[in-house]
């Protein structure tokens, strides 16, 4: 994989910042995006766009064919079936569908088993079931150095009780990956069915859904270097039909009267309105601009980059890494001793260097660790080793300024 | 270095040291500030007597900014009326938000230095809030 083609197929690369080459490291938050997705979607809206499912003219059903052709895509990606795909909005959209949809099915008495490092997208979506239908939301604690703790997580499974466990597969703060294999197979000896939110793993490693043996998977475009407004739920087909929809409106029936309806077959079922078409033909492109790329290099690529910055980062007087999980992705987040994040932030930004900072979507994680907000550095496939000392050197400089 | 031009050095001096940080004695209203989005948080303790703002201490978690913020806006109000403060409030938020190829002619007369200090965050919009949200604090606190 070289580095400097792939960099080279990012336009945005080349901008500066306050006059400062551009430096990305928000990409946990959202990559950037490849020429190829920005043409596909381009070509799209400039030949063959109407609007889909519905249209007996040639436009729509090239269009249609178009949106059909990236669900196959997302299945082969996924190693599922092409029925078991159901686009979204994003992740949020994918988890509030099953808490809502899949949720209406669980009764007062059973409960749902969440993390305390999950996104407060796959947190938030529980609590209003929780209020719902009266359901107990159970939250399965986390080690000192930031892994899942696995033996807390059997004790609470282990009543029974539990439908559903809703976790991360990869933490957007701390970085740590989830013994997702274990995690499945616990949570079915239990008698519960499990969501893997796949938001950051996916964009790191090879996701098949069947190896891992969860019954619903759930990622979003934007982060896979792809658009917003798409994203994916994958679910068992079984799951899928057992469940009633989640909005109500035009292309998720097979027939309407005042009295009733009839919906349509999975997926159409869980996808109301006209859904972001030009979006999922981008998803489709990302998909195989990454899997041209290959996980394996990306995942070559991405350990070295941390690895890299988890030894020269730490040099930096007064710097800290946050976790210590046992598997990491390239998510690094941090503190500077009598630096505030914030101030980090901007004095960062005006050098040209992007990072996020806050808590990141996850109040209930920042407040196990003690912490009101982190920095956190993220990387990508374009991210070069060479940016990674630009940002510990930019940190040694700023902390020189404040201290 | 380049971008640490919104860090006057009363906000560093002031953001290290503040000189009032605390609670007062015979507290008249007290509030909180908070930023969900970075988790800062202000909370403020002042004694209003007759109209007047008596004294103000804050106790202050967040960036440099907010914290000096917090404190140069206890050392403007103090001795001020409500209503006078209530105003300074204003004239600094406007101040803020005025695009920073505008001047407003009067601000240089009327808002103290303390404030002024603040004027280069103009160009960082991402940042104004940490800068306001001790004065947000402050109007609930003298409007409860």
């Amino acid at each position: 994989m070289n580095i400097a083609d792939i960099r080279a197929q990012f336009p945005i690369l080349s901008e500066k910042v306050h006059g400062k080459p551009l430096v990305f490291l928000d990409s946990a938050a959202s990559a950037q995006k490849p020429d190829v997705v920005i043409d596909a979607m381009s070509q799209m809206m400039r030949s063959h766009y109407a609007n889909i499912h519905r249209g007996l003219h040639w436009m729509s059903e090239r269009a249609t064919e178009a949106y059909e052709a990236s669900r196959s895509r997302v299945a082969s990606f996924l190693g599922g079936a092409r029925e078991e795909i159901v686009f979204t909005r994003n992740s949020t959209e994918a988890i509030n569908l099953v808490a809502y949809s899949y949720g209406s099915l669980l009764k007062s008495g059973q409960a749902v088993l969440i993390s305390e490092m999950e996104h407060h997208a796959n947190l938030v979506p529980w609590q209003m079931l929780r209020d719902r239908v009266g359901i107990e939301l159970r939250v399965a604690p986390i080690t000192d150095e930031g892994d899942l703790d696995l033996d807390a997580y059997g004790r609470l499974l282990s009543d029974g009780k539990v439908a559903l466990v809703a976790i991360t597969h990869m933490s957007n703060v701390l970085g740590t990956i989830t013994p997702a294999e274990r995690l499945v197979t616990m949570a079915h000896d239990a008698g519960a069915k499990i969501l893997l939110d796949g938001s950051q793993a996916v964009v790191h490693r090879k996701i098949d859904v069947q190896a891992l043996g969860a019954d619903f998977y759930v990622f979003t475009g934007h982060k896979l270097y792809g658009p917003t407004g798409i994203g994916v739920l994958w679910a068992r087909r079984e799951l899928l039909e057992a469940m009633p929809p989640f909005m109500g409106g035009g292309d998720m029936i097979s027939s309407v009267t005042f009295e009733k309806s009839i919906w349509a077959p999975v997926p159409a079922k869980f996808e109301a309105g006209t859904p972001a078409i030009v979006e999922a033909v981008g998803l489709g492109a990302a998909i195989d601009w990454v899997e041209n790329i290959g996980y394996e290099a990306i995942g070559a690529h991405e350990a070295a980059l941390t690895a890299h910055a988890l030894r020269v980062l730490p040099e930096v007087p007064g710097f800290s890494v946050v976790g210590k999980p046992k598997e990491r992705g390239g998510v690094i987040s941090f503190t500077m001793d009598d630096v505030h994040p914030h101030d980090i932030a901007t004095l960062l930004d005006r050098n040209g260097i992007a990072v996020r900072v806050g808590h990141h979507c996850a109040e209930p994680l920042m407040h196990r660790l003690g912490l009101t907000a982190t920095a956190r550095a993220s990387f990508g496939i374009y991210t070069t080793e060479e940016e990674i000392d630009i940002l510990a050197e930019t940190l040694r400089r700023i902390r020189q300024f404040f201290v | 270095m380049d971008g640490s031009s919104c860090y006057d050095a009363l906000i560093l001096f002031r953001s290290r040291r503040p000189e009032f940080s605390g609670s007062v004695e015979g507290e008249t209203a007290t509030a909180q500030g908070n930023n969900p989005v970075c988790g800062d948080r202000v909370t403020l303790s002042l004694r209003a007597t007759d109209g007047t703002v008596a004294a103000v201490r804050h106790q202050t978690r967040g960036c440099a900014i907010c914290m000096a913020s917090a404190d140069l806006m206890a050392e403007a109000v103090t001795g001020h009326s409500v209503t006078d403060a209530l105003e300074l409030g204003r004239q600094f938020a406007d101040m803020l938000e005025t695009p920073s190829s505008q001047t407003m002619v009067t601000e240089e007369d009327v808002l103290p230095v303390g404030l002024q200090a603040f004027r280069p965050l103009r160009t960082h919009r991402s940042r104004l809030r940490c800068a306001t949200l001790p004065w947000t604090a402050l109007g609930e606190a003298l409007t409860q």
